[in-house]
């Protein structure tokens, strides 16, 4: 079997390979090929995921259970995902598989230095899946997760994510079929993250295109994603590159790990902390630089998760966890800025007639 | 900013002690109730403190600057150019301090009449403006030449055999009259010559300003000058002299001598040698225009120039003596400077989204750029050079006055207004000429012990930062510049009152040039007191001026109590690349020399940490 069709390595995704590796593995690639740094990891193709499906006789068992739902009765179609889910759960990875995937999990652990590495295994969409990352919902990111028997056990949880009963109601009301649909899982090194959240390569508040603007918290961005804290925010100037702005913000709860189960917990910032700022002068620097190179390579306004990691042996360093275009802004339809004018002066002329707003 | 709200200027404070106070100015910047009709008009307008020029109360003679450009700029706008949605700038006084308002042009049709007169009349001089620029500065020259040569007469005991013998047919009495007019009338000239280009050049800037923010709505001001800032403006000229003297004084192997003594020895002593000579040679060349830079921002009497004081130059060049000999560069970086500015334009540029924006950022840039020279070196000409000379040419009528002991002292004479000065010099001739005693002496020297009181007590007290109504917009250019009457500085101001009155561990100002840095505070009152800067310390100053370059050398950051992001701080700092927090309003009383603070020039914030 030719490994390179199930698992692909980060380094080997890239944008031309979505239907593959969905959305989230084929970014991290191209953030790669642009050199910005990314938790190493690998994908769990699209094929696999067919693999599993075939070998398990699950494609016709799914496409009967769901023939003449009613997508609208809710609890009809709770009642449907919840079975298919137990299926895909309960289902068999062939050892073919199953040993592309562990060589790869272990490759990562000789790679990162750590045995039994935990990593993030997370569900990465193809384009017509699924509307967004954030459609699915949490349970298709499993954090913290430690060997070779777990890992497996989480990718099939992550296949299943397929047929969540939001998931299923919306192919439905978009008249995608359920047979064509495909997941990838990504499987990312987990960043101890000592703080982390996202940024813009512009300023969503302004619109500003010269800003990049920073929130950050103590621990995972999850924080700064699902809006559960006022974030500290930095403002980063593109062309000069400093620091243009500081909201140092009084942080309350943050999420971190705890050390003796290795799972996520959510806690409240210790009172010394709370207004601390969560990132060094230089630390914003080096995000603002990162913003900069990724907002360059796709030639476009990003939107960007990222996350600074202090765990020893090895000093301190910033990762970037995801990356996707920007909306808000950059599907504003753009008029000139000013009605071109033949000169200079006419332009002064129709500004002081227009004034200045004083209140 | 619907809440920003401010007194009536007819219910301003009076200061109990000062009645009669109103004698001291001309009547017509009175706020008054007496009219019903000019009374509604003062309610109905904005007047706000002008507080970046005038950051004391005006004195009675020096308030002619005042009254030069009520009238030049006003009639640059209104009569000359026709600026079309803005008259001029009125004037008021009230408790010695000065307050304006821009008068607007309101019916849409006169608007657009008087825009085509501007486009005609104001696109000549953009257009023309290297030419008209020379031209302008030939005049200036003249002008102060002119100032430079009249001559002050003293009336003598008896006219001399010549006046006779010539046929001259007039005395000195009537040549003081005459020089006095001349004095003023010169000064007046200077003022017009002075507004000839600024409002055209503050228009060009304000609109390309206007377009970078619109582009890119978090641009700092600083990031916008330094894209127009000149390389070789003039206002670095008096210290550039300065570090030649300091350098040649080693090459000539003088510099020992240079750093002894006060001016008077160390001039003496060069005497000395035929290197020492050389050097003098030198000095003496710099000091014609340069030491007419005056180490205050030139508007009051009291700011003298380096000519005034051989001290402040002799002192600050041993600064750039000490640098040379530890081997350290005191170059400008101009080459820096030249290339953050390329970078920064480009990089703006750059990020613009189509042809027609980047088009217009073109135009405006281009035009920016040919008048921001003029905007930054006018005031050497007419606020320096032109205001050194003058205020020690009314000090030469002066010391008539107290031989005549009109006065006490020649410091006085600033007590008096210029009319007051005309009408006592004709008591004064008219005595000398008749031989009897003039009534100067019974009414002047009275007069002007009550007006220092006067004077004190109007310090002591707080001007309000505006009077009367907040309009909805501000058309009129200078104001938008010069005093940045915008929505935003009306929130900077509710903020500065805030933190004022609250948090006390903080200071607000304007971000005049960007960094953060933390240091040690030396609170320097004046240009004298620069010397005791240690290396790596925070200046704190009530303003600065060009003669306080020297200080730069020495310092990690600058804080003033005065000043916008236009200052000579801010824009020496954003050359040097310090961080500058300007027109703090208190810094340099709530500051003392010692305590530790951090500065952060990119937000405008000053932390007290010790």
């Amino acid at each position: 079997m030719d490994m390179s069709r199930y698992v692909l390595p980060f380094e080997e995704c890239d944008l031309s390979m979505v239907n593959r590796v969905g959305g989230k593995c084929a970014s991290l690639g191209e953030l790669l090929k642009a050199r910005i740094p990314v938790p190493p990891g690998f994908a769990v193709t699209t094929e696999a995921f067919d693999l599993f499906m075939e070998e398990n006789g699950l494609v016709e068992k799914v496409q009967a259970r769901l023939e003449g739902l009613d997508e609208s009765m809710v609890e009809e179609t709770e009642r449907a995902s919840q079975e298919i889910r137990a299926w895909i759960e309960a289902g068999t990875i062939s050892e073919p598989l199953e040993d592309m995937i562990a060589d790869s999990y272990r490759l990562l652990s000789r790679r990162t230095r750590t045995p039994a590495q935990p990593v993030a295994v997370r569900s990465s969409a193809t384009a017509e899946d699924l509307p967004d990352a954030s459609f699915a919902g949490q349970q298709d990111t499993f954090l913290w997760v430690r060997g070779v028997d777990d890992l497996l056990d989480r990718t099939k949880r992550c296949w299943s994510s397929l047929f969540t009963p939001r998931a299923i109601a919306y192919r439905a009301r978009m008249g995608f079929e359920h047979s064509q649909v495909k997941l990838s899982v990504g499987v990312q090194k987990m960043v101890r993250s000592f703080a982390a959240g996202v940024m813009f390569t512009l300023n969503p508040s302004t619109g500003d295109p010269a800003t990049v603007v920073i929130d950050s918290n103590w621990g995972y961005g999850e924080s700064v994603v699902a809006g559960e804290v006022t974030p500290d925010q930095f403002h980063v100037n593109k062309i000069s590159m400093d620091v243009t702005k500081k909201t140092v913000s009084d942080k309350q709860i943050y999420y971190t790990t705890d050390p003796e189960t290795d799972e996520v917990i959510r806690i409240e910032v210790d009172a010394e902390r709370r207004h601390l700022q969560s990132l060094l002068d230089s630390e914003i620097l080096m995000l603002g630089e990162l913003a900069n190179r990724i907002e360059k390579h796709y030639g476009k306004h990003m939107d960007i998760e990222w996350a600074t990691e202090k765990s020893l042996p090895y000093k301190g360093e910033i990762f970037i966890v995801q990356s996707r275009p920007e909306t808000v802004w950059s599907r504003k339809k753009r008029e000139p800025i000013e009605k071109p004018r033949a000169s200079a002066v006419d332009h002064i002329v129709a500004g002081l007639i227009k004034g200045k707003k004083v209140r | 900013m619907a809440d920003l709200k401010f007194p009536s200027p007819h219910e301003a404070e009076r200061i109990p002690g000062t009645e009669g106070w109103e004698r001291m100015y001309p009547y017509h910047y009175l706020y008054t109730t007496e009219d019903p009709e000019r009374k509604k008009y003062e309610e109905s307008m904005f007047w706000f403190y002008d507080g970046l020029h005038y950051p004391e109360p005006m004195y009675p003679f020096d308030i002619i600057w005042d009254e030069a450009w009520f009238l030049a700029l006003s009639q640059f706008n209104n009569r000359i150019f026709i600026v079309p949605p803005a008259r001029g700038i009125d004037h008021r006084i009230h408790n010695g301090y000065i307050y304006i308002t821009p008068v607007p042009v309101t019916d849409p049709e006169e608007i657009g009449k008087r825009a085509e007169f501007f486009t005609k009349r104001a696109g000549f001089y953009y257009e023309n403006w290297d030419k008209l620029h020379d031209n302008w500065e030939a005049k200036m020259k003249e002008v102060i030449n002119k100032l430079a040569m009249l001559e002050i007469p003293v009336p003598p005991e008896m006219e001399d055999d010549a006046v006779v013998m010539d046929g001259i047919g007039v005395s000195t009495g009537y040549h003081l009259l005459k020089a006095y007019d001349e004095l003023i009338s010169l000064g007046i000239l200077a003022w017009q010559y002075h507004f000839e280009f600024l409002n055209l050049g503050y228009a060009a800037y304000v609109f390309f300003v206007d377009f970078c923010r619109k582009a890119f709505p978090d641009i700092p001001l600083q990031k916008i000058t330094q894209m127009v800032g000149g390389i070789d403006v003039i206002i670095y000229q008096p210290d550039q002299e300065l570090k030649k003297l300091a350098r040649l004084s080693i090459d000539l192997g003088v510099d020992e001598i240079a750093m002894n003594g006060n001016a008077e020895t160390v001039l003496a002593a060069m005497e000395g040698s035929d290197n020492g000579k050389k050097w003098l040679e030198a000095w003496d060349k710099a000091r014609e225009p340069w030491f007419h830079v005056s180490t205050g921002t030139g508007w009051y009497h009291h700011d003298r120039s380096w000519n005034d004081d051989l001290d402040i130059p002799v002192s600050a060049m041993r600064i750039y003596i000490e640098k040379l000999r530890k081997g350290e560069n005191i170059a400008r970086p101009t080459e820096k400077v030249i290339k953050e500015r390329d970078h920064l334009t480009e990089g703006y540029r750059n990020l613009l989204q189509s042809d027609e924006d980047k088009a217009t950022f073109d135009q405006m840039l281009a035009t920016a750029r040919t008048v921001f020279p003029y905007v930054e070196n006018h005031l050497f000409y007419v606020e320096h050079w032109f205001h050194s000379l003058f205020w020690n040419k009314m000090r030469e009528v002066a010391a008539i006055f107290v031989e005549h002991k009109f006065i006490n002292d020649v410091e006085d004479v600033w007590f008096l207004t210029r009319q007051e000065i005309k009408d006592a010099l004709w008591d004064l001739v008219t005595a000398w000429a008749t031989g009897s005693n003039g009534r100067g002496p019974l009414v002047w020297p009275k007069e002007i012990e009550w007006r220092k009181g006067v004077m004190q007590k109007f310090r002591e007290w707080t001007p309000p930062d505006a009077m009367g109504q907040v309009p909805e917009t501000i058309t009129e250019p200078f104001t938008i510049v010069l005093w940045g009457v915008t929505s935003e500085s009306m929130s900077q101001w509710a903020k500065l009152k805030a933190v004022a009155e609250g948090d006390l561990s903080k200071i607000v100002g304007f971000p005049g040039s960007p960094g953060d840095v933390e240091g040690i505070v030396r609170v320097c009152r004046t240009v004298q007191e620069i010397n005791q800067l240690q290396e790596g310390e925070i200046l704190v100053a009530p303003t600065t001026s060009p003669s306080w370059a020297p200080a730069f050398q020495r310092i990690k950051a600058a804080v003033t109590d005065v000043g916008g992001v236009m200052c000579h701080a801010a824009i020496v700092c954003r050359e040097y690349g310090l961080p500058a927090v300007v027109g703090t309003g208190s810094a340099t009383s709530r500051l003392k020399t010692g305590q530790k603070v951090r500065v952060n020039g990119a937000s405008g914030e000053i932390d007290i940490l010790s």
